[in-house]
């Protein structure tokens, strides 16, 4: 690495903007969108030439969206949550515990994670409507947390085959149960790989549209990505694009920071499972 | 005071099997059951989620359920799968998948290999050029397809003014390029990482070797490189492949399918909601389960990818 020379230097250096640029300028579009007035809606220029808050004055007022936005905060938490306790269960018990069917286990997760959603939509949705689950929470919850585990439970058994278990084993010296072992002493050194997992879990659930329009049919469980293309312009004639871009903008933008804050475990995450074999 | 006496004896018992002996003593026991506890919710639920409506799309894929017609439901056996075998849109929609999915994850690939060469080698702000080219990974999706259907809307877009105010997104061929480029912009930084990864892996004492020993820049890539990193770029294009297989958000919301640029998961879902037809709907996810099994049969079994995960009882 040391020998590098002036102009491989400005190759990888040109090779750096590139991707700069390719990444943020999609983005940078989609935000000045968001800022400008109807009329300049009409003009393509990428830098607006007024500035305007009024679309999200707009969205912000608007049940149409805060609605949504609620919705999927709260099912995208609850199904993290449920999601990442469970995965915990059966990733400690992969990791640590000999029993049988374990590899079948491992072999329906993955069985799971490589699932064609659209494949489910049709008889879930008939299910759901006779359970009375349909444009529910739970509607919502109940498949948010199946494909979460398998995420779930390869991010989370990656991490927990780097804890040292002789700790574990002390523990059991010192009398505890293998339960209490658990929820003592492993858990919280597993604290760091299920933050990983929560992160990747939402971002799944935040992200997900197909199920989203498919399970719901009016605000009250729609949640945002699916309630974008219900918005309405200022009149009968007019395309929403200014709402329609900042909400896009509002609904990413705290993911796209997150993301950032958190990019030394998404991609600890992400890789974990997938690559150390 | 009973607790301390099982503890020891399991230990005992996992000494024992350690020697060979298969004989389960009550510490096992309570390790397996304690095992089959701590997976049972999450089976549960996966199985509850999966396996059973699976099952009943088969049931309901051999009937005729029309939900406009609730008085007509009958079973009719495989006659759902003649219809949609025989019907030019299920190929048609076939087509356009594996099309996009052919291109979108080959270029993936390549654009995702030269995203990592970037990382790995980056002169300068490796975290920067990192952090910012996770920025379409985490931008959802359904939004950056809005900011790229309004990039293409002519009058308003500034692409398509670039291109003489075109509107591509009319046209069945570069409506399906759009999808493409949209699905590559948003993945590219996953594959990218998921390389990232494997080629940390790669010795650097190898590169300098054959650096010495005179291997062109090229070479060292295709002969030290790329078999070294093998295992994690068919697992990564497993993934890829069969995520974009998938593809819905895009097209639903450049194209909502018209003009022939519909996915299977797009047909699959018109005709639930549009013909609200539940045989046939069943019908078509059966077949897009099936062709998304061979898909992983062929990476699998064909190329040796790893399955993930398969290694994680035996480390």
């Amino acid at each position: 690495m040391a020998a590098i020379t002036p102009r491989q230097r400005v190759g990888w250096t040109t090779a750096n903007f590139v991707v700069i640029a390719l990444a943020l300028f999609p983005v940078l579009w989609l935000v000045s969108l968001s800022f400008k007035t109807p009329t300049a809606i009409l003009d393509p220029s990428v830098w607006p030439a007024q500035w305007t808050w009024g679309n999200y004055h707009g969205i912000l007022n608007s049940s149409q969206f805060i609605r949504p936005l609620i919705n999927s905060i709260g099912i995208g938490l609850i199904s993290t949550l449920i999601a990442v306790v469970l995965a915990s269960m059966a990733a400690y018990a992969i990791a640590r515990l000999r029993f049988p069917g374990k590899n079948v286990l491992i072999g329906m997760a993955l069985l799971i994670a490589m699932f064609p959603l659209i494949a489910l939509v049709t008889p879930m949705f008939t299910i759901e409507r006779s359970l009375g689950l349909f444009n529910t929470w739970p509607g919502l919850i109940i498949p948010y947390v199946a494909f979460g585990l398998p995420l779930g439970i390869y991010t989370l058994s990656a991490f927990f085959r780097e804890i040292p278990w002789e700790l574990e084993k002390a523990a059991k010296v010192d009398g505890a149960t293998p339960f209490q072992a658990f929820i003592k002493v492993i858990a919280p050194l597993a604290a760091p790989g299920m933050v990983t997992t929560a992160i990747l879990v939402f971002l799944a659930c935040w992200n997900d549209f197909l199920l989203a329009i498919s399970f719901t049919s009016t605000i009250s469980s729609r949640t945002a990505p699916a309630a974008m293309q219900y918005f309405s312009g200022g009149s009968v004639f007019t395309v929403p694009t200014g709402p329609i871009a900042a909400a896009a903008c509002f609904i990413t933008i705290p993911i796209i920071i997150f993301v950032l804050f958190f990019q030394r475990r998404i991609v600890a995450g992400l890789t974990s499972g997938a690559v150390k074999g | 005071m009973s607790t301390t006496t099982q503890v020891a004896a399991g230990t005992a018992a996992e000494q024992r099997t350690k020697r060979g002996k298969p004989q389960l003593s009550e510490g096992a026991r309570a390790e397996r059951r304690l095992g089959f506890m701590l997976c049972a919710p999450a089976v549960i639920v996966m199985i509850a989620v999966t396996a059973y409506p699976v099952g009943y799309a088969i049931f309901l894929s051999l009937e005729r359920y029309n939900l406009a017609l609730p008085q007509d439901i009958k079973f009719i056996g495989f006659g759902n799968y003649g219809a949609v075998l025989s019907s030019p849109y299920w190929w048609h929609a076939l087509l356009v998948t594996v099309i996009i999915t052919a291109f979108s994850v080959a270029i993936t690939l390549v654009l995702g290999m030269l995203l990592a060469m970037v990382l790995h080698r980056a002169v300068f702000g490796r975290g920067l050029v990192r952090t910012i080219s996770l920025i379409p990974y985490g931008i959802v999706t359904v939004a950056a397809a809005y900011g790229w259907q309004y990039a293409w809307t002519p009058s308003q877009g500034y692409l398509s003014s670039a291109f003489n105010n075109s509107a591509p997104l009319t046209n069945q061929t570069e409506a399906i390029i759009i999808i493409i480029i949209a699905e590559i912009w948003k993945t590219t930084p996953f594959m990218g990482l998921l390389l990232l990864a494997g080629l940390s892996l790669v010795p650097e004492d190898l590169q300098k070797a054959a650096k010495v020993d005179g291997a062109t820049g090229w070479q060292r890539f295709t002969k030290i490189t790329l078999p070294l990193m093998k295992p994690a770029i068919l697992v990564a294009l497993l993934f890829r492949t069969l995520d974009s297989f998938r593809i819905f958000d895009n097209i639903y919301i450049l194209t909502q399918g018209s003009n022939g640029t519909g996915s299977v998961s797009v047909l699959g879902y018109d005709n639930l909601f549009n013909a609200e037809n539940l045989g046939i709907g069943s019908t078509i996810s059966i077949l897009i389960f099936i062709c998304v099994a061979i898909i992983a049969f062929i990476f699998i079994k064909g190329f040796g990818t790893a399955a993930p995960g398969t290694d994680i009882g035996g480390r």
